[in-house]
C-alpha cells in the first residue's frame, strides 16, 4: 500500500473525494513531521510510538575501502510498535 | 503528539466537525493496522516504510538463568524512514 492506496481507502469508507482525503492524509503525515522535527514524541494508541534520537559522532569506515571516516553527529527517527499492533500482526 | 492533537488538526484544517474529524483520523490508523496484519507493507512517500519482517526461530538465552530457550519464529513491524524525514528532522536545532 502506498499513500494513494491509503487515499482512496480512506475516500472509500469515509465517503470523501479524492481530494479532501488526500489533504486530511497529508496533514496527518505533516503534522507527525513537524513534531518530530521539533523533537516531540508521538503517541498513537494501539498504533505505535515515535522518537526522535541523537546519535554522537563516530568515526565509521567505508565497507568498500576500509577507509576511516568521520560520522557526524545526527538524529533518526525512532518507531516503535504498539503492543496491540505488535500482537494482531503475529495472527 | 497524540490522536486527539491529529484530531484537533484536522478539525481546525478541514472544517469537518470534531465527531466526523476524530473517526477520519481513527480510519487512517485502522487502514494501516489492517493493512500490516495483513502482512502487507505500507509505503508513504515523503514520510516512510513501514515494513511486516518475518523472524525465524533462534536459540537465545535467560539472561538471568542462562538457560537456553527457544525464541520462536514471529513476525515484527518495522519503520524505515524517508532521506526526505531524515533531512527534516536535522535540519533544525
Amino acid at each position: 500500500m502506498n499513500k494513494s492506496d491509503l487515499i482512496e481507502a480512506l475516500a472509500f469508507e469515509k465517503g470523501l473525494t479524492y481530494k479532501k482525503a488526500e489533504e486530511i492524509v497529508n496533514l496527518i503525515f505533516q503534522s507527525m513531521t513537524d513534531t518530530l522535527a521539533e523533537g516531540g514524541r508521538i503517541e498513537i494508541r494501539g498504533f505505535g510510538s515515535m522518537t526522535v534520537k541523537s546519535y554522537k559522532a563516530y568515526t565509521g569506515r567505508n565497507p568498500k575501502t576500509g577507509e576511516a571516516i568521520e560520522v557526524k553527529p545526527k538524529k533518526l527517527p525512532f518507531f516503535k510498535v504498539g503492543k496491540g499492533l505488535r500482537e494482531s500482526i503475529n495472527n | 503528539m497524540t490522536k486527539a492533537d491529529l484530531v484537533e488538526r484536522v478539525y481546525l484544517k478541514t472544517g469537518f466537525s470534531k465527531k466526523e474529524s476524530a473517526q477520519i483520523v481513527e480510519m487512517v490508523f485502522d487502514l494501516m493496522k489492517s493493512t500490516l496484519e495483513k502482512g502487507e507493507k505500507i509505503k508513504l512517500a515523503g514520510f516512510g516504510n513501514f515494513v511486516v519482517k518475518n523472524k525465524a526461530t533462534r536459540k537465545g538465552r535467560n539472561p538471568q538463568t542462562g538457560d537456553e530457550i527457544e525464541i520462536c519464529s514471529r513476525k515484527i513491524l518495522t519503520f524505515k524512514p524517508s532521506q526526505v524525514l531524515k533531512s527534516v528532522i536535522n535540519a533544525q536545532g
